[in-house]
């Protein structure tokens, strides 16, 4: 686990998924984080179905025009303390699509991006490390405000 | 498709609850739309376009060997079937020859993403109806695959292992014997998915007779693959062309009657021909590992002499491949100049297989939604969500997939009372 990380956490961590027009790739590898080989939620970490509900955001693609303003909505629905984890190399820099005329991303363009985790696609190891490291951004954020 | 009209003639209320356009799980951005009558669906829209990325313009700007791998991230599921058409179809072209240990390499790969395909769609319809278990234990099988796939390619998800004229991995004698132990797993366990997925009495009560498809419709509609050879249509790119090596492998188009003696449509028998194309796959892969003919992987592994020759060609080629959902057709054209291609069309089978939700769905309840949808497997998946349009209160507002998802769970718990 990330260094920095008390041994207890103060609360589960709950996390929302968007994909902004990815090839799937990703998608099924954090789906496999949650499947009982990895199985994050021995952890406490949850997909949640509602980004209101959730404390960190999993954004996927390379964000197409159509999308834009819907991962912006779901950014601004989510509640403080958050954080935003780019999974996958097109969401962090376009990757194999870099010069179509479709995209708006990459995604720290359009939000603000947190951990990058690189890989095309990134394996289930990487996502869960990319989590706990948004752990440690929260519970920071968390003891300033007390 | 359906006539946006009678949308439009009904007047919104404040039934409007607009949740999220994205949403969790390995859905795609889609969207449909549905007109029902109380609980009974009449009629059905889908709109698409949310994942458009521009994949064929930036392929015309690359060559060949480049586009292997955008092709590849076509979809991340289907991640050998996009390249392996895309390299046949430029090999068409070309005239290139491919040895004849590649063509069984070949399908090795093609049927081991089969399975690994299909094992992820068995857990995805198990969530649908509610049946979360199925869900994690599937996809602990499908693990297994995964592992087999790493061993094999290097990779988990994009295995990069199709070049033109070949592939690029041998699979060697002392990698045969781990090959071997994931099918037996395979096989050892295949009876539980079959006892699941065929006797569970839950699983049966949500699938038969539930979404049909008709002979007629699935071939007016040009449905494809498991969708429609569970209607009874005797098609399949494996059998019908006969390409790689599958002409000398004992393989048979795997309809429902095979094992029931009877078709009749519904998502039950598309979940037999599924399981039933497991098995296939199991074997058709042990039947490589024994015929398989020593020799080279690949025609010709100098890449610039590769390109060289593409550069020469003008003219057009076509690939074919069955694909987990059907068959994908990719096109390409040289000019005799370049070596990027002047045109590259690229057909994925979901295109094909969504059409045949229009009759799937008409009369079915709202609850059905999610399993029918989910049994053509669709790519770019399934209920983003859906706007209701009720004819009796003249409104419309718009469920998210919790609240279908929800609905879903609830007809399977009526069912059981
Ligand atoms: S990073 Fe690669 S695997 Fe992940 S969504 Fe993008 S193209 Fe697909």
């Amino acid at each position: 686990m990330a260094k920095g990380l008390p041994k207890s956490f103060k609360k589960a961590l709950w996390v929302y998924h968007c994909n902004s027009g990815s090839c799937n790739g990703c998608d099924i590898e954090i789906i496999a984080a949650l499947c009982p080989r990895y199985d994050v939620e021995r952890f406490g970490i949850r997909l949640v179905g509602s980004p209101r509900h959730a404390d960190v955001l999993l954004v996927t693609g390379p964000v197409t025009r159509q999308m834009v303003d819907k991962v912006k909505r779901v950014y601004e629905q989510m509640p403080d303390p958050k954080a935003v984890i780019c999974v996958g190399n097109c969401g962090n820099t376009g990757d194999v699509f870099y010069e179509s005329y479709n995209l708006v991303g990459p995604i720290s363009n359009i939000i603000p991006v947190d951990v990058h985790v690189v890989g095309c696609p990134p394996r289930p190891e990487a996502i869960i490390n990319a989590v706990a490291k948004a752990w440690v951004k929260l519970e920071t954020l968390e003891a300033e405000k007390r | 498709m359906k006539k946006k009209e009678s949308v439009k003639t009904t007047t919104k209320t404040t039934y409007q609850i607009p949740i999220g356009p994205i949403h969790p799980a390995l859905k795609e951005p889609v969207m449909f739309e549905f007109e029902i009558d109380g609980e009974r669906i009449i009629d059905v829209d889908v709109s698409l376009g949310h994942v458009h990325r521009g994949i064929e313009w930036a392929g015309m700007q690359r060559n060949p060997v480049q586009i292997l791998y955008l092709a590849e991230r076509i979809c991340g599921i289907c991640s050998y079937s996009h390249p392996i058409a895309f390299a046949r179809a430029v090999e068409n072209a070309c005239d290139i020859e491919v040895p004849e240990r590649a063509e069984y390499l070949r399908v090795i790969h093609g049927e081991l993403e089969r399975i690994c395909s299909h094992i992820l769609w068995a857990g995805v319809a198990a969530h649908e109806i509610g049946f979360d278990t199925v869900l994690f234990l599937t996809w602990e099988m499908r693990e297994k695959a995964l592992d087999l796939t790493e061993y094999l390619t290097g990779n988990r998800v994009t295995k990069a292992i199709i070049m033109i004229g070949g592939v690029r991995r041998d699979i060697t004698s002392d990698m045969v014997p781990k090959v071997q132990e994931t099918l037996k797993y395979f096989k050892d366990n295949f009876e539980k998915l079959r006892h699941i997925f065929l006797d569970d009495k839950t699983v049966r009560l949500r699938s038969q007779g539930c979404g049909v498809l008709t002979y007629d419709d699935a071939l007016k509609l040009c449905a494809i693959g498991p969708t429609t050879r569970a209607s009874g249509v005797k098609k399949d790119v494996r059998v019908d062309q006969a390409y790689a090596a599958y002409g000398d492998l004992d393989i048979d188009y795997m309809t429902p009657d095979v094992l029931t003696g009877e078709v009749n449509g519904d998502v039950y028998d598309r979940i037999i021909v599924r399981l039933l194309e497991v098995k296939q796959s199991i074997d058709l892969i042990e039947q490589c590992l024994d015929k398989m003919p020593s020799g080279d992987i690949l025609s010709e592994p100098k890449i610039p002499k590769l390109l060289a020759r593409v550069k020469k060609t003008a003219g057009e080629g076509i690939g074919r491949h069955e694909a987990p959902r059907g068959e994908v057709i990719h096109y390409v054209k040289f000019d005799g100049e370049n070596d990027n291609p002047y045109t590259w069309k690229a057909r994925a089978p979901t295109y094909n297989n969504i059409l045949p939700w229009i009759p799937m769905l008409k009369g079915e309840q709202i609850a059905d939604i999610p399993i029918v949808a989910a049994s053509t497997d669709p790519c770019i998946s399934c209920t983003n969500r859906v706007t209701i349009v009720d004819n009796d209160k003249n409104s419309r507002y718009i469920l998210n997939r919790e609240e279908l998802h929800r609905m879903s769970i609830e007809k399977t718990r009526r069912l059981m009372k």
